[in-house]
């Protein structure tokens, strides 16, 4: 290892992290400022920090359908529902594909594997359909169900599974566990770092969710944060610019604070991890 | 406190067949070690055991209850891994406890038995540790622990030490013998080290090709291996082989390189003319400079410290070693002797030993 500083490497990542704060940091002091002055197009790069009170202000904002505090809290259980019900289900699949032998295992595996090429555009419209038919337009379960069912996670979920040397399985086997106990006592518990990763990866989907939202919902009652937000400047009257910047920090937060819990869970896994 | 007996135990992997119709009687107490090469159906012989795979046919009798299709959790059997399968996310505690957990045993007997066995292991200090914390001659005494906790009728073990460093080995090897007979559990091990198996063996199931070539106690095996294979494969280096037919009325044998050899005993071991394969082990070969019958052309010396390995050929080209004290002679062309008492004879058609009837 060198023991000079790269200079020319930190250089470069910190040209990156500016790259990325430059617009965050243009909404945060966007929102300390009056909508006026935005929209003279007269914004300023230095945030009035007596006008922080914005962001409380903006919890309540109603200027789409339901307050932004409410949808907030929608999106929030909807990304929860679906990394959680994603984890469940593909963790649940990859196992009967990983670990069992039964008739039409690879055309199960094929069949999951298949929908990956299909873009979700392709599917939207038969899984609208398919929706209505169950009476689920507008409820939580038809925001939440189409989105968790997912190839992605199961072939990862495979890949994680079959790398577990077979020698433990039979260790476990020997030790008197079944199928579902060894899925939960050994399984779950080796591959948690990857889940921690995973859990991060499609809270932060399922958080960003536009479309399909947009699509199966009416009610002003299921309106996510994302879907608020672009409803909030899509209106003819004059655009309260500093309410709809504070609230998109707002909407920033909570996926930062998933990744940041779950990342020193993970990093945590990974170095005891003994495989 | 159980016997062990496989009843022509056969196994086949589709058209393969791993394993021909074993017959083998373990008593109680009695250390079995299976030995062979790579591919000689060792290692499946112990997964039928174990319960990890079923025979194709064939019983499997532990203490006299035939247990060929009993659940492997519930065959009171205990199983060491070559890569001692530790739960990475337990600790060596919970490691050990796990089997004991599901069999739904009392907490503090749990305990108990897991605290006794890191006692006779040396692994108190350790038990809340995890796996991914420990050497690896530690990994292998929880593995142990984990086999002893759950008292089974009959250890299983697959090449336990294969993992571990020489000097190690050699210690952990005498620690298994001493706990395994201390415990009085039968046992079934399998190594394809033959120094593991005659320092741990009661008994020696010397396999080849899923035929159990020979199985007797070290010491037979060593001193009368059953078939040419058993032979080369028991003792290091490995016996010297030569090719000869059979004179003299069958008390002599003219070999392929040359002289003629006296034979031991006083019987006939054949009639003349009968193609043999003549056995010596390197240490039993003796150096008669100028007057020994047979010439050894030395290619190579391997100093071993007290004594030294010479590496060469005989007169018609076979390969042939011989072992002498320290220093060995220096000179490129030897004479030696084979003498009669430490021979071994062959059919060279069958490969079998030659006994004289």
């Amino acid at each position: 290892m060198k023991k000079r500083p790269d200079f020319l490497a930190h250089a470069v990542l910190l040209l990156g992290v500016l790259l990325f704060m430059f617009p965050i940091w243009v909404a945060f002091a966007g929102a300390t400022q009056s909508a006026a002055a935005i929209n003279r197009g007269a914004i300023s790069l230095v945030p009035e920090f007596r006008k922080l009170g914005v962001f409380v202000q903006a919890l309540s904002f109603s200027n789409a359908n339901a307050p932004v505090w409410h949808m907030l809290l929608v999106s929030f259980f909807m990304a929860l529902a679906i990394a959680i019900g994603k984890i469940v289900i593909s963790a649940l699949s990859a196992f009967a594909i990983a670990f069992f032998r039964f008739p039409l295992r690879m055309v199960a595996f094929w069949l999951i594997f298949i929908t990956l090429m299909l873009p979700i555009v392709v599917r939207i419209v038969p899984t609208y359909a398919v929706m209505s038919d169950l009476h689920l337009i507008d409820t939580f379960p038809g925001l939440t169900l189409p989105l968790i069912a997912s190839a992605t996670a199961t072939l990862l979920f495979r890949q994680i599974f079959i790398a577990v040397p077979d020698e433990l399985v039979e260790a476990a086997k020997l030790d008197g566990a079944g199928p579902m106990r060894f899925f939960w006592d050994v399984l779950l518990p080796v591959s948690r770092a990857n889940i921690a990763a995973l859990f991060v990866i499609e809270f932060v989907y399922g958080w960003n969710q536009y479309l399909w939202p947009l699509l199966v919902t009416t009610k002003g009652g299921l309106n996510t944060i994302v879907i608020g937000i672009v409803q909030m400047i899509t209106g003819d009257q004059l655009i309260p610019w500093n309410l709809v910047m504070a609230t998109t920090i707002l909407a920033l937060l909570p996926p930062i604070l998933v990744v940041l819990a779950m990342q020193r869970w993970f990093v945590a896994g990974l170095t005891e991890a003994d495989k | 406190m159980a016997t062990l007996e496989l009843q022509g135990l056969a196994k086949s992997f589709g058209n393969t067949k791993v394993l021909h119709g074993l017959d083998v009687k373990l008593d109680d107490g009695e250390m079995l070690v299976i030995v062979g090469g790579s591919g000689c159906g060792k290692s499946t012989l112990l997964r039928l055991v174990a319960g990890l795979e079923s025979p194709t046919a064939g019983r499997i009798l532990l203490d006299g209850k035939d247990i060929t299709h009993v659940d492997p959790s519930k065959r009171d059997v205990a199983m060491v891994f070559q890569n001692y399968a530790l739960y990475p996310h337990m600790s060596v505690f919970e490691n050990m406890a796990y089997g004991l957990k599901l069999k739904g045993m009392p907490k503090a007997e749990i305990a108990k038995r897991v605290e006794e066995a890191a006692d006779t292991l040396s692994l108190s200090a350790l038990l809340g540790r995890k796996p991914g914390q420990l050497s690896g001659g530690q990994r292998q005494r929880v593995a142990m622990g984990r086999a002893i906790v759950r008292e089974p009728k009959l250890f299983l073990f697959d090449e336990p030490l294969s993992n571990l460093d020489a000097k190690l080995r050699v210690q952990v090897r005498a620690d298994i013998r001493k706990l395994q007979k201390r415990l009085n559990v039968t046992s079934l091990y399998v190594t394809h080290d033959q120094v593991e198996a005659m320092t741990l063996a009661d008994r020696l199931a010397v396999m080849e090709q899923g035929v159990a070539a020979q199985i007797a106690t070290p010491l037979e095996v060593f001193a009368r291996p059953a078939d040419q294979f058993v032979a080369g494969f028991i003792g290091d280096p490995s016996m010297n082989f030569c090719k000869a037919v059979l004179c003299a009325g069958g008390h002599g044998a003219k070999l392929a390189a040359g002289p003629e050899v006296a034979l031991p005993g006083e019987a006939s071991w054949g009639p003349e003319g009968m193609a043999v394969m003549l056995g010596i082990r390197p240490q039993h070969v003796v150096i008669e400079p100028g007057t020994g019958p047979l010439g050894f052309a030395v290619a190579l010396e391997e100093p071993l410290g007290s004594e030294a390995l010479l590496h060469g050929t005989l007169p018609d080209g076979e390969a042939f070693r011989i072992r002498v004290p320290y220093p060995a002679p220096q000179a490129t062309a030897l004479t030696i002797s084979l003498p009669a008492a430490h021979l071994h004879l062959f059919d060279a058609q069958t490969g079998k030993r030659l006994e004289i009837a």
